[in-house]
């Protein structure tokens, strides 16, 4: 079967953002960009079905501005075999990927589409959910485990108390948890050979979708810094304090 | 305006994380209508009556909904959810299922985890995990938001005397079932409504070295968190997890123990009121954010502090 990876160019996870003086949004100059962690996992996973025998191709997608295509590389250096970037140069609502993903569906017809459950950056956790209401399909989201069987898929959940385990109809779309797998790293012969993988770039007018957005960012600003704390000598010290400063305990 | 807020629940009791809900539902302003959405909810249905505040009780009690499906569970909100002027649900992992689901049905964009109401139509939230705090205005004709509890004091469970109303719309799309589910046993206080928290990190070593950490929190009436490493390391099951992947908290007390404090974690856990951090490296970064630091060795830390408290 076909799967349909999503992935998204963001901001290092391990980058400390600033907020631009101006408050029209945060500091993305010059900053090192990566493929979205949950993502990385999305990949991983979609390999991972090809490796066992359940999957025969992987498509790649990005929706972002032309630099995404290093993360498509990236993707498919670790095994996806051809590549769409949906280019856009505007900052686009969760709404607008999903129902640029949605035309992309239409035209692949994949059995399978895995995304990360949030990206880093926007932290909103809404585009699988999106894509899943628009294309009518079940959704698993915050996998932690994925096992297709016939033409229905399993999905252990990573919920609030515990784990959920649904069975979803395919095709179905899955969203991945940090707990799912641990990507690999690509070799070098690989990233060599991914240079001469397909790469198709599409735009939102070609695919007849409408970007427009309900949502407007008014402003951006860094959040209240906390005032510098004391240490303490001892746990006598800290346990006088906890009564009779902060009178927490 | 109406505004449509969604139960959070287990077909049994209705979850804290509604009381939130409910509270920012007041400070949009209008009128509160609850959807009990589930199977033989009647007890959620009407603990949500009697909350403050709540002027309706909308019940759908169908075997579609008994374990909050977003297949099905999303066509009845958004088809309901056409009368109302906002649609609220909590950040919870039910929450944050649904709603999109229910945003994109109804074809709006969705704002998600708000920390604050600045007007009806114009909502405050944390990005970049909580490193910029963006404010964002939504000129969709249905609101679609779903709500960070910690940012909001949770309204009385009492006081309220709402209608309940039947609700007979059954929607099952039948493209997802139930098989199984795992939940983990705690006679701790829930993570996120605690008012005092004790969480270990790769520190602790091993998941054996974690009976420190409850000890103290049974004799300070606290629960138990942990970082992403602990979690990934095996040392405590995965709902423990305190972070920007994880649950968000902001108790009175947050210890933090063996715990470096990278980015991730303090997403989740620095609107606390007071944090405290015990760690023997002293330049740990979560000695930044911590009100009270101790430089010294857990294993020595703990268990004095557990005789002292």
């Amino acid at each position: 079967m076909k799967v349909l990876v999503a992935v998204k160019r963001v901001v290092d996870y391990n980058v400390k953002v600033r907020v631009k003086a101006d408050n029209s949004g945060v500091d993305l100059a010059n900053v090192k960009m990566s493929m979205n962690p949950f993502c990385e996992i999305a990949v991983e996973e979609a390999v991972r079905l090809k490796e066992k025998g359940v999957a025969t191709e992987i498509v790649v997608v990005s929706i972002g501005p032309t630099t995404a295509q290093e993360q498509l590389r990236t993707a498919l250096a670790l095994g996806a075999d051809r590549a769409i970037l949906v280019e856009s140069a505007e900052d686009l609502t969760s709404l607008a990927v999903a129902k640029l993903l949605k035309a992309v569906v239409d035209k692949e017809q994949p059995q399978l589409v895995i995304l990360g459950k949030q990206a880093i950056d926007s932290d909103n956790n809404q585009t699988g959910q999106m894509l899943a209401a628009l294309s009518g399909y079940g959704q698993g989201t915050f996998a932690s485990k994925v096992e297709v069987s016939g033409d229905s898929v399993a999905v252990t959940r990573e919920i609030d108390g515990g784990a959920q385990t649904v069975s979803l109809k395919l095709p179905a779309i899955v969203t991945t948890d940090l707990r799912l797998n641990e990507p690999r790293y690509a070799s070098l012969p690989n990233i060599m050979k991914a240079k001469k993988k397909p790469l198709e770039v599409l735009t939102p007018d070609a695919l007849g979708v409408s970007t427009a957005s309900t949502n407007k960012t008014l402003k951006v600003e860094a959040p209240a810094a906390r005032s510098a704390g004391v240490k303490v000598k001892s746990v006598a010290e800290l346990v006088e304090k906890l009564k009779n400063e902060a009178k927490v305990i | 305006m109406t505004i449509l807020v969604i139960a959070e629940h287990d077909n049994k009791v209705l979850a804290p994380a509604t009381l939130n809900t409910v509270a920012a539902a007041a400070k949009i302003g209008g009128d509160i209508h609850v959807l009990v959405a589930g199977q033989g909810a009647g007890p959620v249905a009407e603990a949500a009556a009697k909350i403050a505040g709540v002027s309706k009780v909308l019940n759908a009690d169908n075997a579609a909904y008994a374990h909050q499906l977003p297949e099905n569970v999303a066509p009845l909100v958004a088809e309901l959810g056409k009368n109302y002027s906002h649609i609220l649900a909590a950040a919870t992992s039910n929450g944050k299922n649904i709603l999109p689901r229910v945003a994109a049905a109804l074809d709006v964009d969705q704002i998600s985890e708000i920390i604050s109401v600045e007007s009806a139509d114009t909502f405050k939230r944390p990005i970049y995990a909580g490193n910029a705090i963006a404010t964002v205005q939504s000129t969709a004709a249905i609101k679609v938001i779903t709500v960070r509890a910690t940012g909001f004091d949770p309204v009385a469970t009492e006081g309220g005397s709402a209608a309940v109303e039947a609700v007979g719309a059954a929607h099952d799309a039948s493209t997802s079932s139930f098989i199984s589910e795992e939940l983990a046993k705690s006679d701790r206080p829930e993570l996120t409504a605690a008012k005092i928290v004790v969480s270990g990190g790769r520190g602790m070593q091993n998941g054996d070295n974690f009976k420190h950490l409850y000890a103290l929190a049974d004799k300070l009436g606290a629960a138990v968190g942990a970082s992403r490493a602990a979690v990934d390391a095996g040392f405590v099951p995965n709902d423990m997890q305190v972070g920007q992947t994880g649950k968000i908290v902001a108790p009175q007390l947050y210890i933090a123990v063996g715990i470096s404090g990278a980015i991730q974690h303090l997403a989740g856990m620095k609107d606390s009121k007071v944090i405290v951090a015990i760690n023997k490296d002293e330049e740990a970064p979560i000695f930044q954010v911590a009100d009270y630091g101790l430089v010294a060795d857990l294993f020595e830390a703990v268990p004095e502090l557990e005789k002292l408290v």
